[in-house]
């Protein structure tokens, strides 16, 4: 029995379901993302982990307890906010031991406990200092040592870094992945962000309008997507309109070209389909099986990554643009806007999905 | 400094005759609201005979004096605590009580009327209410209970507290709302999600947080309430000698027996009512930091 | 006089803030607090209302109103004081809406000296302010209260000052809300000169704003009591006090139509309030 689980978890607001049928199982000190847009359903099944929310049906379990309707304040889980949430009538030190102090454990358990996670968010002096003194940054770790300080058995954390500069939230993107590390606790992400989801993950979700779309390792999840959006949504994608020339063969003819993939094809012969590749398995030049032409669109120099985008018009149809991500060299020479170039791209590197 | 462009589209004048502007209202308000208490202020200086002096403010201890503004703080204390209390409370039932929605905008609108009902109006209201004939009056002798045979009156303290009440709640709520507003959801589940009770919330977060506001709103009902002459005056004619009563006395004629004493009550009272203000203000600048 | 009208009567509502559910006992709690604070409120009314609509026999009539609307006195005092009312909101307008501009476009230094001054109505009760009103007028070289008709000058222009805490606040939370710098600039840049400024882009978008500041003064005017009362002026308010004082006709007709026009001005500015245009002008400049 996992250690946390959501089964069948659903909830509507009046006519809109903004969560369906959320099915998870989370391991003890498992580190779990959920992505997608906004308006996905992820804040909304966080919060219904939290208590904030009823679900409309089914059921959620924490370490072997039902928790479906448990009240918020009888859970046993940690909560840190997009907005901090700091309360700020009470000092740094007041605000991590409130938990404590609504228990009732003595002063000097308050005090140490309350040291020893100043200490592992690295703020030992600030003890005495109130939540408008502080930088946003800062307020967030203050924040995640107070749902720490109660030891809950699960950490939530709703959009924590959303509200941050761009600096501060990587650095505390690898404090959070640290501490959860150290304390090995159970800990559930949300986020719209997948860089963020996937540096810090150990599994990631991906949600769109209510449902899951996908769930698995960050690796797996950006190489083997599963469903369109998942591919568009997670990493940049090139998708190549064509049409199933021999599905056994598994080759796809876009426009001018034929494609061969060796990823199985599900499709008949004549379907319409796209063909994904991701542009940083692009190369330069006909070095690969399958070639792509195009005339040089852009070239944008991105310091490590120079991302070059292909229009593909002049290829009956075949689809508008292809961009490749390729590796900065010193040696390496730009093709020009206008040019016509080839890309190319081994067989194993693409996949096919119906077109809508 | 600013790029906006001249009336009549002249070159821009230099800076320093931007305030010109500003001369009417300087001008209206120096005629209507500073002159005004500067005579005051300046005549409460003089003796009767001529010079300065201070004797006019060492006569503040006359026992009539006295007992006039002992009488004004007395009910202006009373109204702004106990208004300040309920006021509080209506205004936390309709945002947090878990109440029909309407009541909220209905209580804002009311608040908006009542606190402006002040003055003959209301006096005549509590009158046909609580006075000598009243309807509530009736409905208690109907029970057997003589109310103004027990000593209850409409036209002492106690039933002028009554009736100050009626413009002292709304003012508390109207005031009191946008803070509680203020406080953030996410106070609330944060403070769930560590365990604490509804009560626990409010006495530890909420009601520390709201305090500022709370105090500052409860001085600003006291002053309020000190500076009323128009709900008193009608309600009893004059017989309830409150501070603002007597210097209107003191206006028709001197009742005092020294114009210059007149003039110091006058004084007086601007101080008291100066410093609440200031301290409402003050203590309105602390809460916006924590609410804002 | 207990003019109240508070802080935030006449702002732009924020967003309306959705609480957490609350939980039965507070439920009971603020339904008790709210039943007791609807029996302390409408009782007076009910009680006036009872009072004006009994006749004589104990039935319901319009008789005390016909007697109240038919006397002369009370059509002459009210339009006495519905006029005075009128012309203070001109005066105050007058003085306020460009002192409110100029302040905020040109020396926003001393925005902190003027918001001083216009609450200063607060720190100085009518009934002292009329206390040095008169004691300054009446001797020369500055006699102007010798005349009722000069004397009433002066209580308009009183009642005018009296007026700028709400009236400031309302024209200044208007200018804020459409941004009055930019637009003004933003009109400048497209070649517009200052009348067509203040016509086309000011004062439409400060409509909301006069008129609530408008209707504030109006409720404050018409029932005022001290300061007509010391200054021997016959309007509304005097003419209410003594009947009420001394039972004359039926003053409880005179309290419910109070009450009502106050309810209606209010009324019409929350209504006002919450069509209070934002940074974007509504019709195409």
């Amino acid at each position: 029995m996992a250690f946390l689980t959501l089964q069948h978890v659903r909830k509507q607001f009046g006519a809109n379901a903004a969560v369906e049928d959320f099915n998870l199982d989370v391991e003890a000190g498992e580190f779990v993302s959920f992505l997608g847009p906004s308006g996905c359903g992820k804040t909304t099944t966080l919060r219904m982990i939290a208590g904030f929310e009823k679900p409309s049906s089914g059921r959620i379990s924490l370490n072997g307890r039902d928790i479906t309707n448990a009240r918020p304040n009888e859970r046993d889980v940690g909560m840190v906010f997009q907005q901090y949430a700091l309360f700020p009538n009470m000092t740094v030190g007041q605000n991590v031991g409130f938990g404590l102090k609504l228990r009732k454990a003595p002063r000097t358990e308050i005090k140490s406990r309350v040291s020893e996670l100043l200490e592992l968010i690295h703020m030992p002096d600030k003890g005495d200092n109130y939540p408008h003194e502080l930088s946003g940054g800062q307020q967030q770790r203050v924040a995640l040592a107070r749902a720490l300080a109660i030891s809950p058995q699960v950490l939530l954390l709703d959009e924590p870094l959303s509200a941050l500069d761009a600096k501060i939230r990587d650095e505390l993107r690898n404090e959070i992945r640290r501490i959860q590390r150290q304390l090995n606790i159970t800990t559930i992400y949300v986020t719209h962000d997948q860089e963020e989801a996937m540096a810090l993950s150990d599994r990631v979700v991906v949600m769109s309008r209510g449902a899951m779309e996908q769930v698995g390792p960050p690796f797996q999840i950006y190489n083997y997507p599963e469903t369109q959006f998942v591919a568009s949504f997670v990493g940049k994608l090139n998708q190549l309109p064509g049409k199933v020339l021999d599905p056994a063969a598994g080759t796809v003819q876009c426009g001018d070209v034929a494609i061969r993939t060796t990823t199985p094809i599900e499709e008949q012969a004549g379907a319409a389909v796209n063909v994904m590749v991701r542009p940083e398995e692009l190369d330069l030049g006909a070095g690969e099986e399958n070639q792509v032409s195009g005339v040089v669109e852009s070239v944008n120099f991105l310091g490590a990554i120079v991302r070059v985008r292909l229009d593909r018009a002049h290829s009956n149809g075949a689809g508008e643009s292809i961009t490749a991500d390729l590796f900065n060299e010193r040696l390496l020479e730009l093709p020009s806007v206008g040019d016509t170039v080839t890309v190319s791209f081994p067989a194993h590197a693409c996949w096919v999905l119906t077109a809508r | 400094m600013t790029s906006i462009s001249e009336v009549g589209g002249n070159r821009p004048p230099p800076r320093s005759w931007n305030w010109v502007g500003i001369v009417p209202f300087l001008v209206f308000s120096t005629a209507f609201l500073l002159g005004p208490a500067a005579i005051l202020l300046v005549r409460s200086f003089q003796a009767n005979e001529g010079g300065w002096t201070l004797l006019n403010y060492q006569q503040l201890t006359d026992p009539q004096v006295l007992e006039a503004y002992g009488l004004s703080v007395r009910i202006s204390l009373v109204t702004a605590i106990i208004g300040g209390v309920f006021g509080f409370l209506m205004a936390w039932a309709v945002i947090y009580g878990g109440l029909p929605r309407p009541f909220r905008s209905l209580l804002t609108t009311f608040s908006g009327v009542a606190s402006n009902f002040a003055g003959v109006p209301l006096a005549a209201a509590f009158i046909f209410t609580l006075g000598r004939i009243g309807l509530i009056t009736a409905l208690f002798g109907f029970f057997g209970v003589e109310l103004y045979q027990s000593g209850f009156s409409l036209y002492n303290f106690w039933g002028l507290s009554v009736v100050y009440m009626f413009f002292q709640f709304p003012l508390m709520v109207l005031t009191i709302t946008p803070a509680l507003e203020g406080l953030k959801k996410e106070w609330k589940e944060a403070s769930e999600n560590l365990g604490a009770t509804s009560w626990q919330y409010w006495r530890h977060v909420a009601l520390p947080v709201l305090l500022p506001s709370i105090l500052g709103t409860i001085i600003l009902l006291f002053g309020n309430a000190f500076g009323a002459h128009a709900t008193a005056y009608a309600l009893t004619g004059g017989t309830l000698r409150l501070a603002t009563i007597l210097i209107g006395a003191q206006i028709s004629g001197d009742v005092l027996q020294n114009q210059g004493l007149g003039y110091a009550v006058a004084m007086g009272m601007v101080v008291i009512m100066g410093v609440s203000i200031g301290i409402y203000t003050i203590l309105q600048r602390r809460a916006e930091r924590w609410l804002g | 006089m207990t003019v109240t009208a508070a802080p935030t009567a006449v702002e732009t509502p924020a967003a309306v803030v959705t609480p957490a559910k609350a939980g039965t006992g507070s439920k009971v709690m603020a339904w008790l607090i709210l039943l007791a604070g609807i029996a302390y409120f409408l009782t007076p009314l009910i009680a006036t209302g009872e009072r004006a609509f009994r006749a004589i026999g104990g039935t319901f009539s319009f008789e005390a109103f016909r007697r109240v609307v038919s006397d002369p006195e009370f059509l002459r005092t009210f339009g006495e004081s519905a006029i005075n009312a009128v012309l203070t909101i001109f005066v105050s307008l007058l003085v306020i809406v460009p002192t409110a501009y100029w302040v905020t476009l040109r020396v926003p230094k001393l925005r902190s000296v003027i918001e001083f001054i216009t609450l200063l109505p607060f720190v100085i009760p009518a009934v002292v302010l009329v206390f040095g009103l008169i004691r300054m007028y009446s001797r020369p070289p500055l006699a102007i209260l010798s005349t009722y008709g000069s004397t009433r000058v002066m209580l308009i222009c009183a009642y005018a000052a009296l007026s700028f805490p709400y009236m400031y606040r309302s024209v200044d939370n208007g200018l804020r809300a459409i941004n009055v710098r930019t637009l003004t600039e933003a009109a400048q840049s497209l070649g517009a000169k200052w009348p067509t400024i203040i016509r086309r882009v000011i004062f439409p978008n400060l409509r909301v704003a006069l008129l609530s500041g408008a209707l504030l003064t109006f409720a404050i005017v018409i029932g005022e009591l001290t300061i007509a009362l010391y200054m021997g002026q016959h309007t509304f308010g005097p003419y209410m006090s003594n009947l009420v004082r001394n039972f004359v006709a039926e003053p409880a007709a005179l309290t419910v139509l109070s009450f009502a026009m106050t309810w209606a001005a209010m009324g019409i500015i929350s209504y006002l309030a919450r069509r209070q245009p934002s940074s974007k002008p509504k019709k195409a400049v």
